[in-house]
């Protein structure tokens, strides 16, 4: 399981750049305008990131997450996740850099490879800012209400929760 | 909304900092963090760079466009309220075969175009169809070949091999997109809203 992901990456970018080649793609000159997408994108960001980033690290600092930690891990040993990586579950659907500050935070104090630096990867790159996404496609088509969008999203959140403890467990 | 998430962690830290005796590191925290965010986006930008580039060759290569074809009948199955040669449909396979290249920037034009045209064939005008519904559903799920975002935070935290995640985010997203669908489907049976 864990040599897949080794494989897949060079695979990936092998097989993309050789059938670009074979679609007679500008190769380099693509790749040159997405890399250039992509400093934008982080330049776009970097602002949120950085206010982000002062916050948690101001409340890693204060003993918050600690706090947060005990008085939730008997809830959260019950359904089986470590409670170290709740406020990430918490923050996921509301703030894409705010979970991405808070995933940095994890990996630096537990370590990218420990069990809870792999759930908490795991579970941040199986979900997508679930209330962004509500807000911009029904503000996009004028609705303002949402029906049973917000607690089926909010279930699939969970779950990937869930299944991301138990893959990194089991699998 | 973030502005109160801001606040909250601001006042957070201050007050758990006079709790804990920890006031003293709090100001130093302040400081280290700004420091810390600033490396965290040098030392990830290659990464990120990478991917968006090589998804850009893809792009261009009609991998998107394949990709959006084979989609197409199982995101019909998913809406039925629009015929898969409607705009709205190109649109949404478009979106999604973005979403699963990472091509974050593309994804969301084609999936505002996307709620533009199912809106204008929407009976129900101020409340969302089964299908709008389902398809942002499966926008709040990820779907991506390569969780890029992740895989650079974990470069830049000094992990010994950060794409180790892949087939762990390919089957956890898999199955809480399952679960999201299946809901999605489940509630609609009881609060039903399907167009017209």
């Amino acid at each position: 399981m864990d040599k897949i992901g080794v494989y897949a990456v060079p695979f990936i970018i092998v097989l993309t750049v050789v059938f670009g080649a074979v679609k007679k793609v500008d190769l380099f000159e693509s790749f040159r305008e997405g890399a250039k997408d992509g400093i934008g994108s982080l330049i776009s960001i970097a602002p949120s990131i950085i206010g982000l980033v002062i916050a948690v690290n101001m409340l890693s600092a204060s003993g918050f997450f600690d706090m947060v930690c005990s008085f939730l891990s008997p809830v959260c040993s019950a359904v089986g996740i470590p409670p170290e990586i709740l406020p990430l579950g918490l923050i996921r659907p509301v703030s894409g850099s705010g979970s991405f500050a808070v995933l940095s935070s994890i990996l630096d104090t537990y370590g990218a490879d420990s069990f809870i630096g792999r759930a908490a990867s795991v579970m941040s790159g199986s979900t997508e800012t679930t209330f962004y996404a509500v807000a911009v496609y029904y503000g996009a088509a004028g609705i303002k209400k949402s029906g049973y969008t917000v607690p089926a999203a909010l279930i699939a959140d969970f779950s990937s929760m869930l299944i991301s403890v138990m893959a990194v467990k089991y699998l | 909304m973030l502005g109160y998430i801001w606040l909250f962690m601001i006042a957070a830290s201050f007050v758990c900092s006079v709790i804990n005796g920890r006031t003293d590191i709090l100001a130093q925290a302040v400081t280290e963090g700004a420091d810390k965010a600033v490396n965290l986006l040098i030392s990830m930008a290659g990464v990120m760079c990478l991917w968006t580039g090589i998804m850009r060759i893809a792009e261009k290569s009609g991998i998107t466009k394949g990709m959006s074809k084979l989609l197409s009948p199982v995101l019909g199955k998913l809406m039925p309220d629009y015929t898969s040669d409607s705009k709205a449909m190109q649109a949404v396979c478009a979106n999604i075969t973005a979403n699963i290249l990472g091509l974050g920037n593309a994804a969301t034009p084609f999936g505002i175009r996307a709620m533009k045209e199912m809106q204008s064939a929407n009976r129900l005008h101020d409340r969302p169809n089964a299908s709008m519904i389902m398809f942002v559903v499966i926008n709040t799920a990820s779907i991506q070949l390569i969780p890029a975002t992740a895989a650079a935070l974990r470069q830049a935290a000094g992990s010994s091999d950060p794409y180790l995640i892949l087939p762990y985010v390919w089957i956890t997203s898999a199955a809480a997109l399952l679960i999201g669908i299946f809901f999605t489907k489940f509630f609609e049976k009881i609060w039903g809203l399907r167009n017209g």
